[in-house]
Parts: structure tokens; sequence; C-alpha cells
């Protein structure tokens, strides 16, 4: 019971604040409480702007430049660390308490060899000799399941997978075996299958060191894997607090039951609106045809660098094909390629019926117009000195002529269309928030009143239920509107909900594609179930019954390769047939109607390896029980 | 259970009715106004004033720029019959308030123009090298290099002794000498905002060229072109000082500062002001640009960093 522990680091009254324009003071962290006992993992849930990451720093007696702390304590074994002096704060950060940032990549020096930076802040802080810290270090690499931990210390950062970065930041944390661990979003910006790498790693040797730590992050289902003690905060309030159980399984604030109901279910198939025939037309309307594309320009045919390797899509009128796979698979660059923006060495694109120039240099203004590309971040897609009313305006005016008055109203009605109100064309981008901007991000493609929108990862970097609210947005603009949709992203729960077909792509080949609903249900092809098994549940103690799973040993913590022959799967494939699969590009297996596997087993040995997996998790049970998800009320 | 459950319940319907009232909207839209600190302000009156002079300068100088008025070779400030020479005598006894204000309109004139060509041809050049890439740029980059690569001064007297000294020369290589650095830097920002997901946003819309270039890139690359300008400015005072040092500046008699301060230099040796005082016309004139150009350039960067947070 958490009573009985001994109460390592409390948080009471936090208040933090900022100065705007006018000096006025703006409240950041409105008086939050809660208390960290030894060997326990807290974690911080809420929302960007909820102070999370604000309040994480603060047990750090650190606040982002322009804030201040306007009052509280944050006490260590009983000690208020924002009333010391300076010099002791310095033996605290990186001392008492180590921090963790979001991304390793960013973190660590490219210059410097690994085991330096991991063993430099317990030398500097005087809490291990050089030899002790390494030996200490090699300990925890081999704690966090490091390959080659006893030399990977020599290596430079760039010589690691990025989710092996994110374990050796744990090991630079633990080094000096700092009473607290603070982790931002430490798996937020990797893919699932390394997320789980890294989720496991954490897991264990949190437990192992019996380290107290503070987990940051947006992610409920998570969370769920890691803490004990959950505290969810909203606009620098908190919300609820309780044991991990209470909050997962009998959530009592409003806002805390908009969080589970936001959060990702695991995709099942069932899941999507069905597409109604409104809009169906004979004509696919947009087709990839043996298509091969890659960069660094096109030598005999081939590309320099082959990226993706025969593939076939074809999305119909009004349907939402979705594109999923782990970064490096080649999704953004079939929308490129879709979009005109990378020429194919091979193959062709087809709008229509009508075969497409492979350079948008060459292609036609309506077919442009017909195809739009929407990019991923919105910061980086809305030129920040141009008005909303002009970003929007400008396709209105440059494909369909429209100026002055015309365009104005149309302009509104587009805003309306994207739910925002028509004020907003006289904002700046910067003006907006992050979902706002998505959404002027999509009503510019939709300005163009196009046929086809490619969505590239529209939803990755926003909020769960800022996404929610635009996945929402997207499938009634599909309703109302009949445009089809190429929606791309590694988040397999969004696409379930949303896409009517499904393509699976690893290392630049399709290995599954079908109708939402078939591909979501078994057999599977081996990747595809890699895929689902690492989408994580929101139920304490799923991140263990997942790693049993045959898939696990061999399909995480590897990344992705692209060869030029055979399955690229076939290092990460626990069924893989040695002397075939590398060999030899897989056989396609059509299923049902549409639904096909690209593998060289046999769809009775898929079926067969899905029942193994099932009875290993439940005994005898029924498959697909343990697809119920704990409700959120 | 002993674990203890909080529930905030205060603040339970405030929230959901935040959340359901797209919370995500900020109420008002921000104010944009235009503001300058004191300090903008004051650079803003020190410009106009030395802009006023260049237009009014001669009618209100108490001599012409080339009479030898005073019997003496720098003279104290106040000195002569009726203390007429307000600032003193040079080293020809002219007087050296009358040459300041008749300076202004060489000194100002000459450097805002040829700084203005200098930019203009710069521009144009960085951001259709940045933008159309390839051989354009490969050709563009190298006869600029070529040009950086000669020692300013040199090139200023190899042109100015060829085609004989006339302001009009003058201007013509100094905006040539510093449109190398101007293209530089524009081709450097041209690249950078090329790369920009909008910059592709509009590609793939199918814009034309030079739509991209006004509407896309000009505007995001306006403000840190502005706040070279002001760097620059200052530059092509001391360049064409320093031509008229070599006497292939503005020709004499007509005066400009950067040519009085080296006249003149002799004259601090015996505690003379001559010197002193167009250093401090060409101080105040281009320190005002530069802080006009950076209080602008800090607001916006300002107001961004603080939406940031």
């Amino acid at each position: 019971m958490a009573e009985d522990k001994e109460k390592l680091f409390e948080i009471e009254g936090l208040r933090i604040s900022a100065k705007n324009d006018e000096g006025e003071e703006v409240k950041i962290v409105k008086g939050v409480d809660f208390n960290i006992h030894k060997g326990e993992v807290v974690a911080l849930i809420g929302e960007s702007g909820s102070g999370k990451t604000t309040i994480s720093l603060a047990t750090l007696a650190y606040t982002k430049p322009g804030l201040y702390f306007s009052g509280g304590e944050c006490r260590l074994f009983g000690k208020d660390v924002l009333s010391m002096s300076p010099v002791e704060q310095r033996d605290l950060r990186g001392g008492n308490v180590a921090y963790l940032a979001q991304s390793a990549a960013a973190t660590f020096n490219p210059a410097i060899t690994i085991n330096e930076q991991v063993t430099e802040a317990a030398v500097l802080h005087g809490r291990l000799t050089q030899e002790e810290a390494n030996e200490r270090a090699i300990e925890l690499y081999h704690a966090l399941e490091l390959p080659d931990a006893d030399r990977i210390g020599y290596r430079y950062p760039h010589q690691v997978s990025g989710g092996q970065l994110q374990r050796l930041m744990a090991a630079m944390a633990l080094c000096g075996k700092p009473d607290l661990m603070v982790l931002d979003e430490p798996t937020t910006a990797l893919d699932v299958t390394t997320q789980i790498e890294v989720l496991k790693a954490f897991k264990k040797v949190i437990r192992e060191q019996n380290s107290a730590a503070i987990y940051v992050t947006h992610d409920l289902a998570v969370v769920a894997q890691v803490a004990d003690h959950i505290v969810v905060l909203y606009a620098g309030e908190v919300m609820e607090q309780g044991s991990a159980d209470q909050i997962i399984n009998n959530p009592q604030h409003a806002y805390t039951k908009r969080l589970m109901a936001a959060a990702r279910p695991k995709p099942t198939s069932g899941m999507g609106e069905a597409v109604t025939n409104e809009h169906h037309r004979d004509i696919d309307n947009i087709e990839v045809k043996d298509m091969t594309a890659g960069y660094g320009g096109i030598v005999d045919g081939e590309p320099v660098v082959p990226i993706l390797r025969d593939i076939n899509v074809s999305v119909r009128n009004g349907h939402v094909v979705g594109v999923i796979g782990e970064s490096g698979c080649g999704k953004s660059t079939l929308a490129r390629v879709m979009a005109g923006m990378l020429p194919p060495a091979r193959g062709d694109v087809i709008l229509d019926g009508k075969k497409l120039e492979g350079s948008l240099k060459n292609r036609s203004l309506e077919e442009l117009q017909k195809v739009q590309f929407v990019f991923q971040m919105a910061d980086t897609a809305l030129n920040p000195k141009q008005l909303i009313g002009n970003i929007i305006g400008r396709p209105l005016e440059f494909y369909h002529g429209l100026t002055g008055k015309e365009k104005h109203k149309k302009v509104s009605e587009i805003l309306e269309m994207v739910e925002l109100p028509p004020a907003f064309a006289s904002r700046y981008p910067m003006e907006l928030s992050g979902g706002q901007k998505q959404r002027i991000n999509l009503a510019r493609s939709l300005a163009a009143n196009p046929e086809v929108m490619l969505c590239d990862e529209v939803t990755s970097a926003l909020d769960s239920i800022v996404g929610a609210n635009v996945i929402k947005l997207l499938t009634d603009l599909r309703n109302k509107t009949g445009v089809s949709f190429v929606f791309i992203s590694h988040d397999l729960s969004t696409v379930a909900s949303f896409a009517d077909e499904i393509v699976v792509l690893y290392a630049g080949r399709v290995v599954e594609q079908g109708p939402v609903n078939d591909v979501l249900d078994p057999p599977f092809h081996p990747y595809t179930r890699l895929l689902i098994s690492s989408v994580p549940e929101m139920r304490i103690g799923w991140l263990e019954d997942t790693m049993q799973k045959r898939e696990m040993a061999v399909g995480i913590a590897r990344g992705v390769e692209i060869t030029r022959r055979g399955c690229p799967f076939y290092n990460r494939c626990p069924m893989a047939i040695e002397g075939t699969c590398e060999m030899d590009t897989p056989p396609l297996r059509q299923l049902k109607e549409g639904h096909e596997i690209h593998c060289h087993q046999t769809i009775e040995a898929l079926e067969e390896a899905e029942r193994e997996a099932q009875q290993i998790l439940h005994g005898y049970e029924k498959i697909g029980e343990d697809d119920q998800i704990p409700t959120a009320h | 259970m002993t674990d203890n459950v909080q529930v905030n319940k205060d603040k339970e319907q405030a929230v959901i009715d935040e959340l359901d009232s797209f919370a995500e909207l900020p109420d008002a839209p921000p104010k944009r106004k235009f503001r300058l600190s004191w300090v903008g302000w004051m650079s803003v009156g020190v410009v106009v004033f030395w802009l006023l002079i260049c237009i009014i300068g001669p009618s209100i100088a108490p001599f012409h720029e080339m009479d030898m008025e005073g019997d003496d070779s720098f003279l104290d400030a106040y000195s002569g019959e009726y203390g007429t020479f307000v600032l003193g005598t040079d080293y020809l006894g002219r007087d050296t308030f009358s040459r300041i204000l008749y300076g202004a309109r060489n000194t100002i004139g000459i450097s805002l123009a040829a700084t203005l060509l200098a930019y203009l041809m710069g521009i144009t050049l960085g951001i259709l090298a940045a933008v159309k890439g390839g051989w354009i740029d490969m050709a563009i980059s190298r006869v600029n290099d070529s040009i950086l690569s000669l020692p300013t001064i040199m090139l200023g007297l190899i042109v100015i002794a060829a085609l004989g000294n006339s302001i009009p020369n003058l201007i013509g290589i100094a905006s040539v000498i510093y449109a190398t650095s101007v293209f530089r830097i524009a081709r450097a920002l041209g690249l950078d905002i090329m790369v920009q997901d909008f910059v592709e946003a509009a590609q793939t819309r199918g814009e034309g060229i030079w739509w991209i270039i006004r509407a896309e890139i000009l505007p995001n690359a306006a403000m840190p072109l502005a706040t070279d300008f002001g760097l620059r400015l200052v530059f092509v005072v001391l360049f064409i000082s320093s031509m008229s040092f070599l006497g292939l500046g503005v020709p004499p008699p007509a005066s400009d500062w950067g040519a009085m301060v080296r006249e003149n230099l002799q004259g601090l040796t015996y505690g003379s002001w001559a010197a002193i005082w167009p250093a401090i016309a060409i101080a105040s004139f281009t320190i005002a640009v530069n802080l006009i150009v950076d209080d602008i350039s800090a607001k916006s960067g300002g107001s961004l960093a603080k939406k940031m947070v």
C-alpha cells in the first residue's frame, strides 16, 4: 500500500506562471499536489498545454525561460528544491533527479561516443568514479537488453537505432543512481513496434533498480503499462488522481472519461463506418500500377536508392484507403508519387482511367486540381506570412478563377466546412492552435475541390482528442463530398476507424491489402500481425501478455531494411522459410474478394499461427476475446 | 482500497464545457499593432531629421560648402567674428557645419542609392539562383564568387579609374560590390525557404515560379534581409569614404562626410573637432537605421517566441 512506503518526493500547491506582453501574470500551473513514493512510477497525463512537462521540470527546480515559480513547494526527502541555492540545485539536477527528454536523437551529441555521454553526469556529480560508472553503464546496457552490451558504449549515436538510443538515454539517466527519474514522452515519437521495445526495457529497469519515476505522456494506453499512480491534468490543474488500476478501469472525472474515449482502441474489424454507394462510379478514382520508385535519380529504369517496388494500389471513388507501416516503409513516398512530386521509375499513376504524367510539371491544371496532397505538419505547410483567407483563397483563385466577393464567400463556406468560424480568414497561422492549423491545412486542399486527397500522417502530431475530432471531420467530408482519401498513418487504430481499405506496406512492398475488416481479421500476414500486436491496449498487464507472442520475439527491436529481392520482412518474420523467403518474391495469395496477402506461407499455415498465438495467450479460449477493450464508461 | 482517489469535481463541468465549445479557439484575434520602442521612435526621428537635411540642407546652410570664409583653418566652434562658424572650420578654413549640411545629400544619397541597388540585384539573382538551382545557380554563384574574391577597394579603384570619377559610377560600382554579399544571403535564405512544406504545397498546386517567389519566399525572407540592410548601409558609407580617401570618391570640392573625416584627420593633433563632427553625423545616421531594423525584428521575433511558449 502506498502509505507504507517512504515518501520520496512531495509536490504541494505548486504554482508556475508566466508574464504576457502587458506584464500581467498568466497562470500556467495552478496549484498541483501529488506525492511520489519510493519505487513508484507516477504518470502525468494530459494534452498539450496541460502543463505536464512544466510540472515535471519543477522536480529539477527548473522552468522553461519566461516562466517562474509563483508558489508551492517541491520537497525531495522533505527538503524544498525550489528554495535551494543554485549550487545545491546543480547537484540535484542530473544527480538526485535525472531528466530524459523526448527525443534521444536530439539529446545525444553526435560527436562523442555513447559511453562518455552515459557516464558523464554521474562522474561530474562525483557520485561514481569513471571506472565505477563504466561498470555501471555496462550493467545497465545488459539490463536494458541492448545488443552487444559490452561494446555498444564505444559506438557513436548514429550507429545505433532510434529505439536503442532511447534506451541508452535511460541508461544515461540511471547511471548516477538518481532518486527520481523524469521521463518526458519517451516513446511518443516512436513506431509502435519500437515503442514496445523501449517500454519493455524501461519497465524492467525501473523494477530492477527500484527507482521512482515521473512518466509524462498523453497516451493512456502506454501509461497503463508502466504507471502505479496516475495524475490527470487539464490546463495546469489536477482533474483526478489515483492508482493506475482505478483511473484506467474506473475513471470518475468527466475529462478522464473523455480522454479514455479518444484514446486509441485496439484496431479490430468493424470499427469504421461502412461506405455508402452514393458516390459510386465504375472507374477507379486513382490507381497505381506496377510502380517502382525511389530517390537519387534513375539508372537503367531502376532508381539508385529504391524505396517502392512493384506497387499496385487502387482507390475507388469516395473510398478511404489507409496506408500503414513503420517509418521507412515508403508510405509517404507512395503519396508523393501519386501527387507527382516524385516521378516513378517504372509503372503508371492512373486518374479516372487516364494515365497521369509522372512529374507534376507535365500534368494539366485540371489533373493537379483533382489530386491534392495534405502535408503532415500544418506548422510548416502553412506560410506564416499569409492570412488564412489568402491561404484558402489561393486554390479557389488559381483553379476556379474566383476573385473578390465570390472568393471571400467561398472561403467562409470552406472554413465552416472544417468547423471554424469565418472570422478566422483574417488571422495568421501563428494565431491558431495545432488542431485548427491542421483544419486549415485540410481546408486549403478542399478549396481545390479535389477528387482525391492524399493525407500524410495528418493526425500524428495532434493530441488524441483533437486528432479524433479531425478524423470525425474527415469522415463527414467524405460523406458530404465523395472525395476519396489516401490516408497514410503509422497508427493502426486511426486507420481502422476511418479507412475502407487498408494497404500494409513493408520496406517498400505491399505485404497485405484489402477491405479493412478482412485485413484486421485473421489470417494475417506476419507483419500485419506484428503491427496489430504492438498497438498498446488500455489494459494493465497488456505489455507482458503481448510479449509472449511469437512474432514479438523476432519482430521488435529490428529496423526496416529495404531489400532488392525476396521478402524484405524475412529477418523479422517468425515464420520465415530459410532459402525461400530471402531469395524469391513472395507469391500473391488471394483470399476473399480484393483481399490479398503476399507471403510464402500458405493461408492455412498463417491461420494455424494465429490459433497458436491465441492459445499461448488464453489457453483454449475462443479467438478474439482479447479484442474486447475495457469500456470507458 | 486504501489508495484514495482524488477527483476535482468543482472543475468537472467547466472543463467539459470548454472542450465542447471549441476550447482550442483563442477567443479574440491577437492584437496586431505595429509598435516600436522609444529607442525605435528616437531612431526614426534621427533618420527623418537627416533625410530632411538632405532636402533643405543647402538652403539653410550659413555658407556655401566651398566658401573658404575663415581666415584660418581648424578654428574652434563659435569662433570667427560673430561666432559664425558654429562647428568651427576645416583644414581649408571652410565652415564645417555648412559642409555637413551639404554633405548629407551626397553621403546619404549615394549610400542609400547604392545599397538599394545592391539589394535589388542581390535579391533578384539570389532568389532566382535558389529557386532555379542547377546550372543557373552554378553560373550566377561562380560569377559572384569571383567578384567576391577581388579586394573591394582594388576593384573600385580600377573601375573608377577606367570609367571616370563621377557619382553615378560610384553608385554603380558600390552596388555591384555589395550585391555580392546580398546575393549570398538571399540565396541562402531562399534555399532554406524553398524546402519548406508550404513551398512544396504551392508547387504541387502547380503555381508558377514568380508567384512562389513573390507570395511564398519574399515575405519570409524580408525580415532577415532588412536586418542585413542596416549593416550593409554602414559598409557602403565606409566604402564611399575610403574611395574618397583615395581621391576617387565624391569629386572635391563637393563635401561628403567620409571625405570630411579623412581630410581633417590631421586636425585631431591640434585638438580640432573638424573630423569628429562628420564622424558623429555618419554614426548617428547608420546607428539609427540599425536600431530601427533591430527594433522591428525584435518585436516580430519577440512575439513569435512568446507564442511558442
